[in-house]
């Protein structure tokens, strides 16, 4: 597949909400299987996480599936490897935190993933000022940086996110970390309001999407929405990929 | 090239290290602190209120004491700047009572912090009750165990301890915690770091804040030497904000200025360039990048970087890091507390047991002076060194 990420969602949007599920890589035996169960179901993309040590923006569930992939023995090249063999027919892209993504440098990491076919770069801790050179680097290897919009960035910065992001504009539904919550916060309605009216670029919801009905009420927002800890927890419980896919299949109904 | 130990202006880079790697949502919380901090600084008002509260609150200026036994020993002239013996006993307190004017004069009702031996906890526990804010202290479960003294101290003093049991329950842990909760809470809450670690303008304002020990050490030197400037200035390393406030004071002297960390968490030494709680700068990690955990007898060491301004110094030259083993800071306790008279927290005997293998090994002319930042009291140590003895 040669399509960006952009291009790829750009299509997709054309007929429906857009719906990108994340699994951390190695969190359990048989994660690409995960992978495959969410391209089945109807998922857009699917985000994969890279562990790190210290996730400073995630919550309870993502840490602990982080810390499980890590004593897992779970590697930035172990996945690379695995991912490789993967064609799922939609776009992979990775989320991970900036230590991992420097340990030789931006543009090594951009070519290692290009490499491997993935599509798209998160880095959560790498924001605007610092991801210059990152940037850079993921245009020559035609990955797309997804950049993050929160809550509380000012209207002005938010035109600087929209424009500079590639992929999609990953917005915050609220400040904090990743994680279930309850309620749709009005500040993630007004936030997708803005992106809309800044950017064509599609944008999605991340953080505490934790119902099929709660994602229908976001995407109404926005374009789409990415959905995480909800999955990562059945996962833990032991959730096979069946079931997961499942509950994708589930998310992507409420959507349509 | 700037000046060392100056401004680092918006980017908050020294040299390669530094900046601000943290999530879009916590930015403009950055963006209002470093502003506010930049209004404060130029405000004579401000600066005011500050030393006034130094001094009559915190018991600034802290002395400088020769140490005429040890040097007698040592064959070196011994300074040693008292930091022990501010208000809670350690230089924590001159950091908090800057932060938590700043986060008075933004309008901050609350103060969130990490902690690790509990120093930092304590002081900010303190300057909350002494301004009227609440407080949030995060804190690994292993260091609550290590130091109970000070969670208790906490407590009495009104704050909320909440024990982190992710990772390895130590510093860094405490730091991610106390990130996540600042994320949710940026609106009422004032992140109060504790050392010159985290996102511009953290390790700068920090380092601003610490600056009264190099600056009193200093004019305390001029006072005591006759060469005015010692030999050597010397403190222990864990982020490195007692350190890097020495160092200020002292960057543009001749004085050669040595950190001292601890074996097992010498970032300096044995790190790589990395990412962690949102700057870049010199960490502890394995070979595909997750970040290890350090090991030392002092809870207060154990965070697995340094603060970036010390990494830029090192690369540049202009200060040398070096390491000690907990074996060495137990008897440099014991030596002080019995040459002395001065029970010092186990951190700051890292910098006396690097001082006393220096001298020993001649590394150190004999005849040298030395001034040598105690940066607490060592009270919080005395159970958990019982079975060491």
């Amino acid at each position: 597949m040669t399509t960006s990420l952009e291009t790829f969602l750009l299509a997709r949007r054309a007929t429906g909400r857009l719906l990108v599920p994340y699994v951390t890589a190695g969190a359990a035996p048989g994660w690409t299987d995960v992978v495959r169960a969410y391209a089945d179901a109807g998922a857009d993309a699917v985000e994969i996480g890279f562990p790190f040590s210290d996730p400073m923006l995630d919550g309870v569930t993502i840490q602990e599936a982080s810390d499980r992939a890590i004593a897992a023995g779970t590697t930035v090249t172990g996945i690379l490897d695995e991912v490789t063999a993967l064609d799922v027919g939609v776009p992979l892209v990775a989320m991970t935190y900036g230590n991992l993504v420097f340990q030789r440098s931006g543009a090594k990491f951009c070519a290692a993933l290009a490499m491997s076919g993935l599509r798209g770069l998160i880095v959560p801790d790498v924001p605007l000022e610092e991801a210059g050179e990152l940037a850079d680097a993921a245009v020559k290897e035609g990955l797309d940086l997804v950049l993050l919009a929160a809550p509380s960035t000012p209207r002005a910065r938010l035109g600087e996110i929209a424009a500079r992001s590639r992929g999609f504009v990953y917005a915050l539904t609220r400040m904090g970390t990743t994680g279930e919550r309850d309620e749709v916060p009005e500040q993630a309605a007004r936030l997708g309001r803005e992106l809309k009216e800044l950017t064509d670029r599609p944008v999605l919801f991340g953080f505490g999407v934790s119902s099929p009905r709660q994602a229908a009420e976001l995407a109404r927002h926005a374009d789409g929405v990415v959905v995480a800890s909800a999955l990562m927890r059945r996962l833990l419980d032991g959730a096979r990929p069946r079931e997961l896919g499942e509950y994708v299949a589930s998310m992507r109904r409420a959507l349509d | 090239m700037t000046t060392l130990m100056s401004d680092p202006g918006t980017t908050g880079r020294f040299g390669d290290y530094g900046g601000r790697y943290v999530p879009e949502s916590l930015i403009p919380a950055c963006q209002e602190i470093e502003a506010a901090f930049r209004d404060a600084w130029a405000d004579p008002g401000f600066r005011d209120r500050l030393t006034t509260l130094l001094t009559v609150y915190a018991g600034r200026p802290t002395p400088l004491t020769p140490a005429r036994r040890l040097s007698e020993e040592l064959g070196v002239t011994l300074l040693l700047k008292r930091e022990d013996l501010t208000h809670t006993g350690s230089h924590k307190i001159n950091n908090v009572v800057g932060q938590a004017l700043l986060a008075q004069r933004m309008g901050r009702r609350r103060l969130l912090a990490e902690t690790g031996a509990g120093q930092h906890g304590v002081a900010t526990a303190t300057a909350a009750a002494l301004l009227g804010l609440r407080a949030t202290v995060f804190m690994g479960e292993r260091d609550i165990e290590r130091q109970e003294l000070n969670v208790l101290r906490m407590n009495v003093l009104g704050a909320e301890v909440v024990p982190v049991t992710t990772g390895s329950r130590t510093l860094k842990d405490a730091c991610n915690e106390a990130m996540r909760h600042w994320v949710a809470s940026t609106d009422d809450s004032y992140y109060c770091l504790g050392s010159v670690l985290g996102p511009h303008p953290y390790p700068w304002m920090v380092r601003e804040f610490q600056r009264v020990i190099g600056e009193e050490a200093r004019a305390q030197c001029a006072a005591e030497l006759p060469a005015a400037v010692p030999d050597y200035v010397v403190a222990c390393v864990g982020g490195g904000s007692n350190a890097a406030g020495t160092f200020a004071g002292f960057v543009g002297t001749t004085a050669r200025l040595v950190g001292v960390e601890a074996e097992g968490g010498a970032a300096a030494t044995s790190g790589r360039a990395g990412v962690l709680h949102g700057f870049r700068s010199l960490v502890l990690q394995d070979e595909h990048g997750q970040v290890t955990e350090a090991h030392s007898v002092a809870a207060g060491l154990d965070y697995p970087g340094i603060g970036p301004e010390h990494a830029h110094l090192r690369d540049g030259g202009r200060a040398r890091y070096a390491t000690v083993t907990d074996e060495e800071v137990v008897r440099a306790l014991v030596r002080l507390a019995r040459t002395e008279g001065i029970v010092a927290a186990l951190e700051s005997c890292h910098a006396l047991a690097w001082v006393i293998r220096a001298a020993g090994s001649g590394r150190i002319a004999p005849g040298s002076s030395v001034m040598l930042t105690l940066s607490g009291r060592g009270d919080k140590d005395i159970a958990s060194i019982k079975e060491l003895l």
